[in-house]
């Protein structure tokens, strides 16, 4: 039994019979270099441990964190978290804990990612900076380690592990920038100086940078542009919270995408990543969220789901009370096109490499507005040509996706950086029919 | 704790680090949540632990543990500089460490009303009530409120001498309703969006009158989706204070912190659209335009007694008169620019590498009021309360959704207007500055969730302000 099986175990003993309880735990290790104007000026590293205490005491809940381990450290947070939980009004809404259950087999976990040194990410900053001389690199390599243990007075217990391990950064001219990235579960599947490398190129292919005039492009979207998409699908439709409220797009069983687009869950997918539970002990599933264009689920914590009259779909995480449940293994269905060829089938439009500073507008429509950085660039005839400026655009990304919109999708799936961050969104590159940009960097 | 944090120093020491700092930190977090009168969330969290930075060379490492053995502290201190060891191997200029004062001292958020000390069952009916007045109002779908607390205690040592403790208070909350059309949804938020926090205790809450604007807000919702939608056009825009106070952490409060300049963020939050060799020549903006830094304020947000290198809280002037004249910086930035350091340098929680961040930077008050700039606006819009925020990676180029805004024709406020934009560049948008409210209704604005850095750091950082006018800004822009 491993440390946060152990804290587990000992929390719940520590509550006994005075309450139904849940306990998770996060015990291992976060690492992260960071490099700007070619040199690392960041360097850090955390020992992580973390327990979560939910209680539920004639339907009144509270829940508390502690970084606070020992013996009497936890003794005294059992008790408090009791004592906060009486207090309360009962909560209408809380949807009990589940008993004993069976998760999927998975041990996402390479022991060299999780050994690894911090010489080891300085050496990938090394291959990265490396790649691009000349120019200035800025970003950072990160590996993590983590155990995952869940347990409740239902009698659940599920555990597990995972590594993470990011290459991500920029290089940069005197007038322009172009990004690489690339993520998964071993660090020693990442080829740095091959990211380094892509971003350099971008770079220098941006410098001379045009302002475009505003208006509709057809785009073709790199996997970083893409996976702001699909986060914020995640996060604005198929939350099942925002569906509950009357605030998400997505209408099951509707053709509301374009068939060619598919968007789901994929926990047993090759090169899945975290642990296969979620913060309720939950497993998780092969969850179709689009198929064939068609909305076919949505995502449920215990709470949501009660209130839906459905299952749970394994997606509760940390602070999933205020804004619902989120889906940590999304997968946007590849094509057989490689980038050359979904270039190639737009006559006039603009090539993305990355979206930045995305905000909705309306979360129901989800429009959104944003910006283009680190790669911008003019297709004309099939071919990209000259380098633009960072464009602005407020554009409905359930319109962007509709049916008909989707003309294209890249054999290069991958997992991609998005607006929320790396490590969610595995997805290949898009080539949309339009995309509404509203405005230039200068205005 | 300042024999823990001195025991994390030593062991950096110990493994050759030429200098090291440590924070013991000690935090807690209580959050309540109320939907539509029901408690949907009710936590208290805490986090105890060390987090030490050593410097080698010109490289720095930083480790972090929750685990407050000595043992275990004095390996955070080792791993930290065997981190910076590695720093190395990709190192860049000399580093140097501007002066400050070695002080050894305590310091403590004035407060009346300990926010963990009020009973949650006052805390939570208050939420509850409000919630069921916006109920109450027909077409209100949802309605939220939030009050969170936060209670920090700090120890910090460095190797030069300071040994600073300091118990720093921050209250706030706030309340939404929300109105759901066929195929859109309108919010009204109070205080502000996200909620108003401030430093001091649950007085800081009691002041807004929480339930004597509930009703208000909701009917404002309702309203809302059968407003009509603002046209594009250019025209004069007044903006709120809440609004005016994000607009100054966007498009200045970003824009100036030094690191950025200096490019130590350019892959993730960005750079600056200033240039240093322009300090004391930059036009930022109109004669009106006065922007401080003040960490000493009052109340706001922002304000503490000493930063996380042991820097005194200091007020730096940033704007005077519209020229650009200073920036938010740290002991390494500030050395490396030739600047005197600012102060302005924290982390969040024991966990976080200290980085430049702001303090309270707010602009300072015109004259007159609210009414008064209405009054004297033929034609125009007043927008208020933050609906969403956009701006690229030089601060440069943004647009700004709020929640509501009223024509202005003829001095007077018009018709209501729904789904409001508003999209500039900084300098010619704050070079239209033309009007500003006076002290009256300048309020020291709180936005607790500035997002900085990777590993990400959540900053509470405030902005003073009041109502202002700005003209000839491009209003209205569509999908």
């Amino acid at each position: 039994m491993n440390r946060g099986q152990n804290l587990v175990n000992e929390t719940l003993e520590m509550v006994g019979d005075r309450c139904e309880a849940e306990v998770t735990a996060d015990v291992g290790t976060h690492s992260l270099t960071r490099f700007a104007n070619s040199f690392i000026h960041q360097n850090v590293s955390e020992d992580v441990e973390q327990l979560t205490l939910k209680v539920e005491v004639g339907g009144r809940v509270a829940s508390s964190t502690t970084t606070g381990t020992t013996p009497d450290a936890l003794a005294r947070f059992v008790d408090a978290t009791i004592e906060t939980a009486g207090s309360q009004p009962v909560d209408e809404d809380w949807a009990g804990m589940g008993g004993p259950t069976e998760v999927i087999a998975a041990d996402n976990w390479d022991a060299d990612t999780a050994d690894a040194d911090p010489m080891a990410r300085a050496e990938a900053v090394k291959a990265f900076v490396d790649a691009g001389e000349g120019l200035l690199g800025a970003g950072f390599c990160q590996t993590e380690a983590r155990h995952h243990a869940y347990g409740n007075s239902a009698g659940r217990r599920v555990h597990g592990r995972f590594t993470t391990a990011v290459v991500d950064g920029i290089h940069q001219t005197s007038s322009s920038a172009g990004s690489g990235h690339a993520a998964g579960k071993a660090l020693s599947g990442i080829d740095a100086g091959a990211v380094g490398s892509l971003a350099a190129q971008r770079a220098r292919d941006s410098v001379g940078a045009f302002d475009a005039k505003p208006g509709e492009y057809r785009v073709v979207l790199a996997p970083e542009a893409a996976a702001t998409i699909a986060i914020f699908l995640n996060v604005y439709g198929f939350n099942g919270k925002m569906a509950e409220e009357g605030m998400s797009f997505a209408e099951l069983g509707e053709q509301q995408f374009d068939e060619e687009f598919c968007l789901w869950d994929g926990p047993t997918d090759p090169g899945a990543l975290y642990v296969p539970f979620d913060n309720e002990g939950t497993p998780k599933r092969h969850l179709e969220l689009v198929k064939a264009g068609v909305t076919t689920s949505l995502l449920h914590t215990r709470r949501t789901a009660k209130k839906a009259g459905t299952e749970s779909t394994g997606h509760g995480v940390p602070g999933a009370e205020m804004w619902g449940p989120f889906a940590i293994n999304m997968f946007v269905g590849g094509g057989d096109k490689s980038v050359e060829e979904l270039v190639a089938g737009v006559d006039r439009g603009i090539y993305v490499s990355t979206f930045n500073y995305c905000r909705v507008l309306d979360p129901k429509s989800l429009v959104v507005t944003g910006l283009t950085r680190n790669g911008t660039f003019m297709i004309e005839n099939g071919k990209i040509t000259d380098p633009v400026t960072n464009m602005r655009f407020t554009q409905s990304f359930v319109d962007a996706l509709a049916p008909g919109k989707v003309e294209g999708l890249g054999d290069d799936a991958r997992y991609a950086d998005s607006e929320f961050g790396p490590l969610f969104v595995h997805t290949p590159s898009l080539q949309l029919a339009s995309w509404n940009f509203t405005g230039g960097a200068e205005g | 704790m300042f024999d823990e944090a001195g025991l994390a120093v030593q062991g950096a020491l110990d493994a050759g680090a030429a200098y090291a700092d440590a924070r013991v930190v000690i935090s807690k977090t209580e959050t309540i949540n109320v939907r539509n009168q029901n408690l949907d969330q009710m936590d208290r969290d805490e986090a105890i632990g060390v987090g030490v930075r050593a410097l080698i060379g010109s490289s720095w490492g930083f480790a972090a543990t929750a685990d407050l053995t000595n043992a275990s502290i004095r390996a955070a201190g080792e791993r930290a500089a065997a981190i910076a060891r590695a720093s190395g191997l990709v190192s860049g200029p000399p580093m140097e460490f501007a002066d400050v004062p070695v002080s050894q001292d305590s310091w403590e958020t004035p407060y009346d009303e300990d926010p963990f000390a009020v009973s949650t069952s006052e805390k939570v009916d208050l939420l509850v009530n409000v919630t069921k007045t916006m109920q109450g109002v027909d077409g209100v779908a949802i309605a939220t409120g939030n009050l969170t607390f936060y209670d920090t205690n700090k120890w910090f040592v460095s190797s030069q001498g300071h040994r600073i403790h300091q118990h720093i208070v921050e209250s706030g909350g706030g309340y939404d309703a929300t109105a759901i059309g066929e195929a859109e949804t309108q919010r009204r938020s109070y205080p502000q969006s996200f909620g108003q926090y401030e430093t001091g205790g649950f007085e800081t809450v009691r002041k807004w009158d929480y339930e004597g604007n509930a009703q208000r807000i909701a009917e404002q919702a309702v309203a809302l989706l059968t407003a009509d939608e603002m046209e594009e056009s250019e025209t004069n825009l007044i903006l709120e204070g809440s609004q005016l106070a994000l607009q100054i952490h966007e498009s200045v409060g970003h824009a100036i912190e030094l690191d950025r300049i200096l490019g130590w963020e350019a892959a993730f939050a960005g750079t600056s659209h200033l240039e240093l060799e322009r300090l004391h020549t930059h036009r930022y903006g109109s004669d009106l335009m006065n922007i401080t830094a003040d960490a000493t304020l009052p109340g706001a947000l922002g304000t503490f007694g000493y930063d996380d290198e042991g820097t005194p809280a200091q007020r730096v002037d940033i704007v005077k008169n519209g020229t650009w004249v200073g920036v938010l910086s740290g002991r390494d930035s500030a050395a490396m620019a030739g600047l005197p350091p600012g102060g302005m340098v924290r982390g969040d929680g024991y966990n976080r590498l200290p980085m430049v961040r702001m303090t309270n930077v707010g602009l300072l008050p015109g004259e007159g009021t609210l009414d008064d700039i209405i009054s004297d606006t033929e034609d125009g819009v007043y927008m208020s309360t933050n609906r969403s925020w956009s701006i690229d990676d030089k601060r440069l180029n943004f647009q700004f959704g709020t929640e509501i805004a009223w024509e202005v024709k003829n001095g007077k406020l018009g018709k209501m207007l729904k789904n409001p934009t508003y999209t500039g560049i900084t300098p010619q948008f704050w070079g239209t500055l033309d009007r500003l409210a006076g002290e009256s209704e300048w309020v020291h604005w709180g936005t607790p969730n500035c997002g900085k850095g990777q590993p990400m750091q959540v900053a509470h950082t405030g902005h003073s302000a009041s109502p202002g006018r700005f003209s000839n800004v491009r209003v209205g822009v569509k999908a």
